[in-house]
């Protein structure tokens, strides 16, 4: 049956409200399950062993005295995960990243792992692996590791997407470019340019969450594997071809995720765990210490960004470019690709043009982190739009006003615009009260713009009603935030009956079809327009049951409020039947009743965000505090605005973080200095204010209810924001994250910021 | 190595367990226990996942051996509730959608009550720095410190 997923303008009676969510009660009562609070029968403790070294040959491994330790029943090297890949670069390198292979390629890369009858013995037999190290010269510094003399990484990388091909190998491994018009002639018309550069760290997504799962392979080659995750349908797929499994029979059921903000989105040890317990005919239990988080999941990309923008004195932007370098850790990504993309996207310019390189460095593998990659790019080009405006002599709210893009606007990266939220964001702010609130000695205020693509992706979604009426959803889509109570709106709302009535759950690989991973803030873009698909679906076949149960034909029979009714003279007086009604008869009407949906997803509404932020700076220490905040953001369509807003917030609060004071630290031997909570301080209650936020609705064309993601464009803002508070609060531009008080000590003494 | 004999109540049962010396309160309640409601973050106890209430004070089990625990009185997420009422404190984490993935929110629960109990009516600051002992990585805080402050108006019957 074709879906029509077209917006139709509605009142709503569920969608927009705020109940309590169907998952809330077991989360304040400590029953819910995350990944490391299952547990299967006779299963072993798996622990990973770690290269020490951030660049090294791995000459050989001997495992023979942790074999023999008593309670030792299976040691793995990469010898015991080969190669299966095929020529799929992408899940070499995933391969290559859950156990090194013949090199260790930064510190805190997996070598070996065991599984043991328990932890104690598991960290005795680690230490009884003897690797044979030859140390190699490493490189961890993105700007270090374009240099012509730089260690290499890999002697055969040569870059990408350069013609002709480069003869010598390098540590870049792509470059991209975006962009149009003609930026020469462009500057030409410009009658003040400003040309900077800028750098990122490095930071971690921060999960509270260690990656944990439980593996279970057993002889006939079936599996089973509970663990945190962002996709588990996409780990499944993951694990199954890394380990030569038919995908249908490893069933990977996802438990509650404890944040992923991106970083849950490939696989890690999940292989190790499985090949473990392959080899002891055993299930496995692994969690990850927080260190081996830090130091060998997830990180964001670290960047160096150039930036140079023109513009006319009546504040049109006349050209605008910018390279940037990201780092992907050890192997290639898109990391400076989809910076590249972003850098511009809420400008309507006439010249631009971003080209992208993509570094690799002795660190982690890099992972998503919340609209990867646009942070970065948001803060060299809005800290550049802000000097621009300073310098025209505009206020740069104005000058952002004249120049953002809108519908119709050729973007940056390539399409046209729909309707956009740029300029409504803007207008808001420029009303909001936070813009006029009094500012002391020491205090700036700053703002910025940020875009997210979000994504769409493969849908299938099940919708099963009860015998008693009362409705099972079962979503594919992990619930990281919320989603499974705005997906139960959803379905009320389509089918008419309260939100008590509906209970969303997340359905586990062997029971639902296929779904694409919660990333690109789909969760519930998608999986609300595969629900209402779904719950359409079933509708159709409630109104056929009706039709048999008043023995009519199907075409008089109409669905409303949650109810079939009978049209036309002739029927008119049949009572309506509720969805209990129906559900009750269903035994002799036809069976059970259900509605089922698979879609991609597509249409996702591109999203924008301007963020407000006052800030304290100490000139003594250099500490900044910051003093109040505020988010505007497009939703589309709130479904429940209560999550909406903790996304808004969340984003905020984990930018300010990068923005102040989060940074991977390496020392001169390669290694993280800070794998911990306590080196690597996300900010704390004590840190931060309320974070005021304000929901703009402009309804995305392409889904029935007008939603568009929400959940990753409220990190692009901040760093840029914050940087230009603070920028404006002690009278120098800075240009270096975070912001960390010996860096803005540094500024104020008009030293370089290092 | 034979296990240590501890003896202790927990959330109000007599509670015994056999453990290793090196194993904390937290690996005890966790895996020989089945009271998983605290959670591993750190290890290191500077996350507050694994908050749990000994003897009247607010601690990281991580930071607590499990046979430090013989004769004390423990307190747990598991026993917050009383039997099917929620205790306000939970109720509202749950109208303020003071969580969201909700790993963290055993742990703030915990030490919000342990606040609550010996500061009863907390001014913002107070409240912020009294839970600044526990990381929350999705909500920013700001539903939690306003789903702490209308508790304690609960609390209190304002």
């Amino acid at each position: 049956m074709g879906f029509d997923a077209s917006y139709t303008a509605q009142k709503f009676k569920s969608v927009g409200s705020r109940p309590v969510r169907p998952d809330g009660v077991d989360k304040v009562t400590g029953r819910a399950r995350f990944g490391a609070d299952f547990n299967m029968p006779g299963q072993l403790v798996g622990r990973i062993l770690r290269s020490p070294h951030a660049h090294a040959k791995i000459k050989k491994i001997d495992t023979s005295r942790a074999e023999k330790l008593k309670g030792v029943k299976a040691v793995i090297t990469a010898a015991d995960l080969p190669d299966l890949t095929d020529g799929n670069a992408e899940m070499y390198d995933i391969l290559d990243n859950c156990m090194a292979r013949g090199k260790a390629l930064y510190d805190g890369h997996a070598v070996a792992a065991v599984a043991a009858v328990d932890a104690q013995v598991a960290r005795k037999a680690l230490k009884l692996i003897k690797v044979d190290y030859k140390v190699l010269p490493h490189v961890t510094d993105v700007d270090e590791a374009v240099k012509p003399k730089a260690p290499l990484l890999h002697k055969d990388m040569f870059t990408g997407g350069v013609d002709p091909k480069p003869t010598k190998p390098s540590n870049i491994a792509n470059r991209s470019q975006y962009g149009h018009g003609d930026i020469e002639k462009g500057f030409e018309q410009a009658d003040v340019i400003i040309e900077r550069s800028y750098k990122t760290e490095q930071t971690h997504q921060g999960y509270i969450e260690p990656h944990a799962c439980v593996a279970s392979v057993n002889a006939d080659g079936s599996g089973d594997l509970w663990v945190c995750t962002q996709g588990h349908f996409v780990y499944r797929q993951h694990c199954a071809e890394l380990l030569g499994l038919d995908v249908s029979k490893l069933r990977v059921t996802s438990s509650e995720i404890g944040g992923g903000f991106g970083g849950k989105t490939h696989v890690w040890a999940e292989p190790v765990a499985l090949a473990l317990s392959r080899k002891a005919g055993r299930p496995v239990k692994l969690v990850m210490t927080r260190e081996d988080v830090f130091r060998a999941s997830g990180p964001t990309s670290a960047t160096s960004i150039d930036v140079k923008i023109g513009a006319r004195k009546d504040g049109t932007i006349t050209a605008a470019s910018a390279t940037l370098r990201y780092s992907g850790g050890p192997y290639s990504g898109m990391w400076a690709e989809l910076g590249a993309m972003t850098a511009f996207a809420c400008y309507d310019l006439k010249n631009v043009r971003s080209v992208g390189y993509e570094v690799v460095v002795n660190r982690p593998k890099t992972a998503a982190y919340r609209a990867p990659s646009a942070p970065m790019a948001a803060f060299a080009v809005e800290s550049a739009v802000d000097e621009l405006a300073h310098q025209i002599g505009m206020d740069p709210v104005k000058f952002r006003i004249k120049n953002a893009a809108k519908e119709g606007s050729k973007s940056s990266y390539g399409p046209v615009y729909g309707p956009i939220g740029i300029g409504p964001t803007l207008e808001a702010v420029k009303k909001h009260p936070h813009m006029k609130a009094p500012l002391g000695k020491n205090q700036g205020r700053g703002m910025a713009c940020g875009f997210w693509f979000n994504f769409g992706g493969q849908t299938c979604t099940d919708l099963n009603i009860g015998a008693d009426g009362t409705v099972t959803l079962a979503v594919g889509t992990v619930d990281v935030g919320g989603s499974r109570a705005s997906l139960s709106l959803v379905a009320a709302e389509e089918l008419g009956i309260p939100y008590s009535q509906v209970k969303a759950v997340v359905a586990d690989t062997a029971t639902l079809g296929y779904n694409d991973m919660t990333d690109g803030s789909r969760g519930t873009f998608s999986s609300s327009m595969a629900t209402i698909s779904a719950a359409r679906n079933a509708i159709e076949v409630m109104k056929e049951r009706a039709a048999r149960m008043w023995e009519i034909p199907v075409e008089n029979v109409i669905w409303e409020n949650g109810q079939a009714k009978a049209k036309g003279k002739k029927y008119g007086n049949l009572p309506q039947l509720s969805v209990k009604d129906i559900a009750a008869a269903a035994g002799n009407t036809g069976g059970p009743i259900a509605g089922h949906s698979e879609i991609v997803a597509d249409g996702a509404g591109v999203s924008f965000a301007t963020h407000i932020c006052d800030v304290e700076v100490d000139p003594e220490t250099g500490a900044t505090k910051v003093l109040r905040y505020t988010v505007v953001q497009d939703a589309g369509k709130a479904v429940h605005p209560t999550y909406v807003e903790g996304q808004y917030q969340g984003g905020a609060a984990q930018g300010i973080g990068w923005a102040l004071n989060e940074e991977y630290i390496y020392g001169e031997d390669g290694r993280l200095q800070n794998a911990g909570f306590l080196d690597y301080r996300i900010p704390v209650c004590s840190d931060l204010p309320m974070i005021d936020t304000q929901i703009l609705e402009i309804p995305n064309p392409n889904h029935p209810y007008g939603i568009r993601g929400v959940g990753e464009t409220s990190i692009v803002p901040p760093l840029a924001a914050i940087a230009n508070a603070v920028s404006n609060a002690v009278g120098v531009r800075m240009t270096h994250i975070p912001m960390s008080p010996p860096r803005i000590l540094a500024a104020l003494d008009g030293e370089t910021a290092d | 190595m034979p296990g240590l004999a501890v003896s202790t109540t927990i959330n109000g049962d007599d509670v015994e367990f056999l453990c290793q010396a090196e194993e904390t309160l937290l690996d005890v309640l966790r895996d020989r226990l089945g009271l998983t409601g605290a959670k591993e973050g750190c290890g290191t106890g500077d996350c507050g996942a694994c908050s749990v209430i000994v003897d009247g004070r607010l601690v990281c089990s991580c930071l607590v051996l499990g046979a430090e625990a013989d004769g004390s009185r423990i307190e747990t997420i598991e026993g917050m509730a009383d039997g099917e009422t929620l205790h306000p404190l939970q109720s509202k984490f749950l109208e303020h959608a003071a969580l969201q993935c909700g790993v963290c929110t055993p742990g703030f629960l915990i030490a919000a009550k342990d606040l609550l109990a010996r500061n009863p009516d907390p001014t913002e600051e107070e409240i912020r720095f009294g839970l600044a002992g526990n990381l929350c990585r999705c909500t920013g805080y700001d539903k939690i410190v306003r789903a702490v402050q209308d508790a304690a108006r609960t609390m209190k019957g304002v």
